[in-house]
């Protein structure tokens, strides 16, 4: 395949259908919106289910619905449509029933608006909805990598039997530029689906997809049992990218498209002689605290920028765990930081960083030199 | 006379005798619900029909929250448990991508007529090819007896321990007549379950009900006046008598739609 001029909510769409989707249902929201309207053309071309819902409530239980039949089923919004959805994501993980979400993030809180934010990163990573899990959250920075991530989507929730959402923010859904669509895929064939799927009780016993466990002992059961597996999600499916990490004194952490804005702000503090480096998380959760632990040993300070006010930060902080100073820079309500703030942002860090290093050194030399007048 | 330990099932069978057995679309279980309660008689029409249409391997159930919000216990088909009220969108998803199906929700007047009045109007309003149980009993039960959408003027609940006051509550809500009014229902009928010749019509709309969705024509509701002798505080006789002489004057019985191709069926 050429690489093609896509914008990016399209690209995820058709993705998405190339990856084997059976059924979409979604409801108008900016700035995704394009989304739902490339699925209204293209599935029924090809056979496969189109629905516009009456609401996000109603789309995310279209998904459940769909996806306990074991088809390949998504939904996608931006905000507060995501908020909506909660309840059905509490359901789709309790049952444990494989789904994709596309969360296309904008201004908030409330009706906010409709430029890019990333202010649903507690949303996704904490409280995709009530109980105790954590879907998958994998953050794309381009169009490309939003349509690889989105393709490889669906075998990876039915691996785990979980949520996977793919967390872009508003630009990147806006924004157009080359990539290269990976090939069609068919849908699942009846033998490909899961054996717990509900697709008729013929010549079999009787599928139950249900998430209520009314004894206590049972429930305790089926959340050791989810714990597990979140576990097994964090050693296996941690993503990440590096820039020039190797010899950094200062990092940058960011992700999505503010992470593809540091690594131009890291262009020009090299050329400006700072050895600086980024680290970009990919999967949002499980986040990737290890190798992060082990770069926090290795710099002088981190700087998290972020389009929001500071929420992937408690992530950066439980990582490093004091190793170094965690900074933060952030810009909140749809405005995008540019390179040129965060090099500043990255100056002062510098600055403080510095001065509390001579601060020490002084502190010491003082010290020493009260001593030998004692000594006098 | 035979002792009676000496009778086996095999005998009976072999004897041609019988002319009652349980369904096989039901499970072989112990049931949780409150003794003369309707929602068994209701359920074991539905399982007659099932098996009498002989879709027991093809159907879906999907399940409600409130009393019975355990139904796949009780019923030997796949069945999935959806959110309070979401059993229409659910039922949509599973419909869509499975039109081979036959996919029934089962839902009381909390679920459908409060709580999840969006996605019953929207599935009516869509025509989707499903069948949805609607079991109206005026109260809620599972939660021990608050005021439900359907709760008549003045009856007093535990949420309306002076009566429903239509002027702070709003009125008893009548779905059957509501959902008619969609194009997209294709067969909607009130019916109840407390005598047997209510019994008997109320078997033949679930009935109709099924070779709806079977014939694809569109949406099929049939809402059942259901007892709650429990939370009602009456003894299960009296409950029926309510039903017949409070409730029904309020929720008429009869078919409310009946789109010519469901004529054609009958």
């Amino acid at each position: 395949m050429a690489r093609e001029l896509w914008k990016g909510n399209e690209a995820i769409a058709e993705a998405a259908i190339r990856a084997g989707l059976e059924a979409y249902f979604g409801y108008p929201i900016t700035p995704q919106t394009e989304l739902l309207e490339y699925m209204s053309a293209r599935m029924p071309a090809l056979g496969r289910v189109f629905l516009q819902a009456e609401s996000e409530v109603a789309s995310i239980n279209m998904v459940y619905g769909a996806a306990s039949g074991g088809a390949r089923a998504m939904s996608s919004s931006s905000s507060p449509g995501i908020s909506l959805m909660q309840e059905g994501l509490s359901y789709i993980a309790g049952s444990e029933i494989p789904a994709v979400l596309v969360d296309i993030m904008r201004g908030g809180p409330g009706l906010g608006n409709i430029q890019p934010s990333q202010a649903d990163y507690f949303q996704m990573t904490r409280s995709a909805g009530h109980g105790d899990f954590h879907p998958i959250v994998l953050a794309p920075s381009t169009v490309q990598e939003a349509v690889d991530i989105m393709y490889d989507a669906f075998p990876l929730a039915e691996k785990y039997r979980t949520i996977v959402i793919v967390a872009a923010d508003g630009s990147l859904g806006q924004m157009m530029e080359p990539a290269e669509m990976p090939p069609m895929r068919s849908v699942l064939t009846e033998a490909e689906r899961g054996a717990w799927a509900v697709r008729g009780a013929a010549g079999r016993p009787k599928n139950v997809i249900t998430s209520l466990f009314l004894n206590e002992q049972e429930l305790e059961t089926l959340n050791l049992r989810l714990q597990e597996k979140l576990k097994t999600i964090q050693m296996n499916e941690q993503r990440w990218e590096e820039v020039e990490t190797e010899d950094a004194r200062y990092l940058l952490v960011a992700y999505g498209t503010v992470g593809r804005t540091c690594k131009t702000t890291l262009r020009e503090a090299r050329k400006q002689g700072h050895k600086v480096g980024l680290f970009r998380p990919i999967s949002l959760w499980p986040f990737p605290t290890p190798r992060l632990r082990e770069l926090a040993d290795q710099v002088r300070a981190v700087l998290v920028v972020e389009m929001s006010a500071g929420q992937m930060l408690d992530d950066v902080r439980l990582a490093v765990e004091g190793r170094c100073p965690v900074e933060f820079y952030g810009r909140m309500g749809g405005v995008m930081p540019l390179p040129d703030e965060i090099l500043e942002a990255l100056a002062e860090v510098e600055a403080k960083v510095k001065a509390e290093v001579e601060a020490k050194v002084k502190a010491k030399v003082d010290t020493k030199v009260l001593s030998l007048n004692l000594n006098l | 006379m035979a002792d009676r330990n000496e009778i086996t099932q095999e005998m009976v069978l072999e004897q041609g005798n019988v002319v009652y057995q349980r369904p096989e679309a039901l499970a072989e279980t112990l049931t949780h619900y409150c003794p003369g309660c309707t929602h068994g008689i209701i359920h074991r029409l539905i399982a007659e029909a099932i098996d009498e249409l002989g879709i027991r391997e093809k159907t879906i159930l999907v399940a409600p929250v409130g009393c019975a919000v355990l139904i796949y216990n009780y019923f030997d088909v796949d069945a999935v448990e959806a959110a309070h009220g979401r059993a229409p969108a659910m039922a949509t998803g599973l419909k869509r991508t499975q039109p081979d199906k036959v996919v029934l929700t089962y839902q009381g007047d909390g679920d459908l007529a409060a709580i999840g009045t969006a996605e019953i109007l929207h599935a009516a309003n869509r025509g989707e090819n499903i069948s949805v149980f609607f079991v109206n009993n005026a109260v809620y039960g599972m939660t021990s007896g608050q005021m439900a959408p359907t709760t008549l003027p003045g009856q007093v609940t535990t949420s309306t321990p002076t009566g429903r006051d239509v002027k702070v509550h709003g009125y008893p809500m009548r779905m059957a007549e509501i959902i008619a009014g969609l194009p997209g229902a294709c067969y909607v009928a009130r019916r109840a379950v407390y005598d047997v010749r209510t019994v008997r019509q109320a078997r033949k709309a679930v009935m109709t009900a099924l070779k709806t969705q079977l014939a694809g024509l569109g949406l099929s509701m049939v809402e059942f006046l259901s007892s709650c002798p429990t939370n009602w505080h009456m003894t299960p006789v009296d409950a029926l008598t309510w039903i017949k002489d409070n409730m029904a004057p309020y929720f008429p019985l009869g078919d409310y739609k009946v789109a010519d191709e469901v004529q054609a069926l009958q």
